[in-house]
């Protein structure tokens, strides 16, 4: 297995987000407001709440996507900024259009620097580059293919390689595990945290389903009423914490095979749904 | 008649005046419209482009009314609708609801204003027929020297802006998270491709514009998903169209748009066999959808 750059490494430890007292409004109603909390660096974070509490728009206003309303946000100690090659997305989407015609690898390839203007000129660096992502991600057998051809797994893992190609320290994942089937739910899973623990990756993953990734989270950012908690998985996805969260009274339940469901609320969050 | 010696041929071709602005026109045409075209399949914006062509019609019109090269009728009429698509398309994040509402609203007020010129143009019906099917006649001096100008320009921007583009295009979400303004590529994609179709109505009219701005690209993409050569044999059979077209037209006497429009569609129906066979062939007796 191809490991470039391994030298993320030193990210462990240092600073990698930072939201100081942030909200954020849309279309004049506040999506979530004093929003204080730290990412280190190296780590797995689990984004975790009901539909429309602002998951989504967490990671974008570390994007640099949607402005902040009030306090700061900082992304490896600078201020969030557009096309910074140092961060990797992955937003949430169906699935690619069948009839798409363009290759996997010209995907990944764009992430790399589809951003520049000009004809892009042959450059055995950059495809070396691409394709060393392509395999770090195991997609070679079908880079060559229209990513419109492949599976959902398979569209995942060419993602994940043009959002790495660019040499990120950070990714950023909305609801990637979201229409997998559970073998694939775990292989990407799986994947994720290997990119995690060996390059030092940090990584932010928004969950509609936490069973999946239970085992390899190191902390939980729990998004719900406006407000957000973070913590370890134990000491967040517990009845007291979300009671106080939601503002209403809800309850952690742990099934017999060991699942964790949330229940109590208008809309359940935490039980593996078909949407 | 043809001899069958392809320099006489040529010559034969070429020895008329109207003739050679009409292959200079055409060729010019056929580059930014195979072209244009990549983007145009790969986009999903066929109907974009359908709408831009009827549009033109009347700007024609209004151009010849005015004593202006209907060239230049066209150009302005096009780029208007396109900037009205766009400012209209602004908001349209999740679908294309309202760039759809805003290209059908626009298509009825251009048919009905096209109509009106046709009763304020009543002294030459065979104008109004070259602009909606196409010809290889009456293409002026000036309209070649406009013609060479948008062409020239636009696939000069087209050079610049084709790579973020694509990236804009296959994947909008990722491409704004890296910096790329998707909203101002759309919009100057939309003049391109209004000043595509202007000059592109002048040999296939308003009503066979397909032939040379979708199915050149729809074919390509068909063969290839490698955005370089996939573009690249979009441009090359745009090409092959319009001249084929052109000196069969002057030989047999029958439309240019006809023979245009053939070539194309052949073409297309032939490369969507190819595909179907080799995958009969390749993966058994599968179920393929069209």
């Amino acid at each position: 297995m191809l490991e470039p750059e391994p030298a993320t490494d030193m990210d462990r430890g240092v600073k990698a987000v930072a939201f100081d007292r942030a909200a954020v409004r849309l279309g004049g109603h506040v999506v979530w407001r004093d929003v204080s909390l730290e990412v280190t660096g190296g780590q797995f974070v689990a984004i975790l709440g009901p539909n429309g509490a602002g998951k989504s728009t967490l990671l974008k206003a570390l994007l640099g996507i949607v402005p902040l309303s009030a306090g700061s946000v900082q992304v490896f100690d600078r201020p969030v900024r557009r096309g910074n090659d140092e961060v990797g997305y992955l937003p949430q989407r169906r699935r690619f259009d069948p009839d798409l015609r363009i290759r996997a690898v010209d995907l990944v390839r764009l992430g790399l620097d589809g951003g520049q203007w000009g004809v892009p000129l042959p450059s055995r660096s950059k495809r070396e580059r691409v394709e060393d992502m392509i395999a770090l991600v195991g997609a070679t057998a079908y880079a060559q293919r229209p990513v419109g051809e492949l599976s959902g797994g398979e569209q995942q893992r060419i993602l994940i390689a043009q959002a790495l190609v660019s040499g990120a320290r950070m990714l950023m994942l909305d609801e990637p595990l979201e229409s997998l089937d559970l073998n694939n739910q775990q292989a990407i899973s799986e994947l994720i945290r290997g990119i995690c623990q060996r390059q030092g990756v940090t990584v932010l993953l928004v969950a509609h389903d936490v069973n999946p990734i239970l085992p390899f989270v190191d902390r939980v950012v729990y998004v719900a009423g406006g407000h957000v908690v973070s913590g370890t998985p134990a000491e967040v996805i517990r009845t007291e914490t979300l009671t106080r969260l939601y503002g209403a009274p809800v309850e952690v339940l742990t099934t017999s095979d060991g699942r964790i469901v949330v229940v109590g609320q208008h809309e359940p969050v935490s039980y593996h749904s078909d949407h | 008649m043809p001899s069958w010696d392809l320099v006489a041929d040529i010559q034969l071709l070429l020895q008329f005046h109207f003739m050679q602005n009409a292959f200079v026109a055409g060729t010019l045409v056929a580059l930014l419209a195979g072209a244009a075209g990549y983007f145009v399949v790969l986009r999903g914006q066929s109907f974009g482009a359908h709408m831009l062509s009827q549009v033109g019609f009347p700007g024609a019109a209004a151009g010849v009314l005015l004593h202006v090269s209907p060239v230049l009728g066209l150009i302005v009429f096009c780029l208007a609708a396109a900037l009205g698509i766009g400012w209209a398309g602004r908001n349209v994040d999740a679908g294309h609801r309202s760039e759809s509402a805003a290209i059908g609203s626009i298509l009825a007020f251009s048919l009905g204003l096209g109509l009106l010129f046709f009763r304020l143009y009543a002294g030459s019906a065979a104008g109004i027929y070259s602009f909606l099917f196409g010809t290889i006649l009456g293409i002026s001096d000036r309209d070649v020297e406009l013609t060479l100008a948008v062409a020239t320009v636009s696939l000069g921007a087209l050079v610049v802006i084709g790579r973020p583009l694509v990236f804009a295009t296959v994947d909008p979400d990722v491409a704004e998270a890296r910096g790329v303004n998707v909203w101002l590529l759309s919009i100057a994609f939309l003049v391109i491709l209004a000043l595509a179709v202007a000059i592109t109505v002048q040999i296939v009219g308003t009503l066979l514009i397909f032939a040379l701005l979708v199915a050149p690209g729809a074919s390509a993409l068909q063969l290839t998903a490698r955005p370089g050569r996939a573009l690249g044999l979009s441009i090359a059979l745009s090409l092959a169209f319009t001249w084929l077209g052109l000196a069969l037209a002057y030989f047999t006497d029958l439309p240019v748009g006809f023979f245009i429009t053939s070539l194309a569609f052949a073409t297309y129906v032939a490369v969507r066999g190819l595909k179907a066979a080799a995958t009969i062939r390749s993966g058994g007796l599968r179920f393929v959808p069209a």
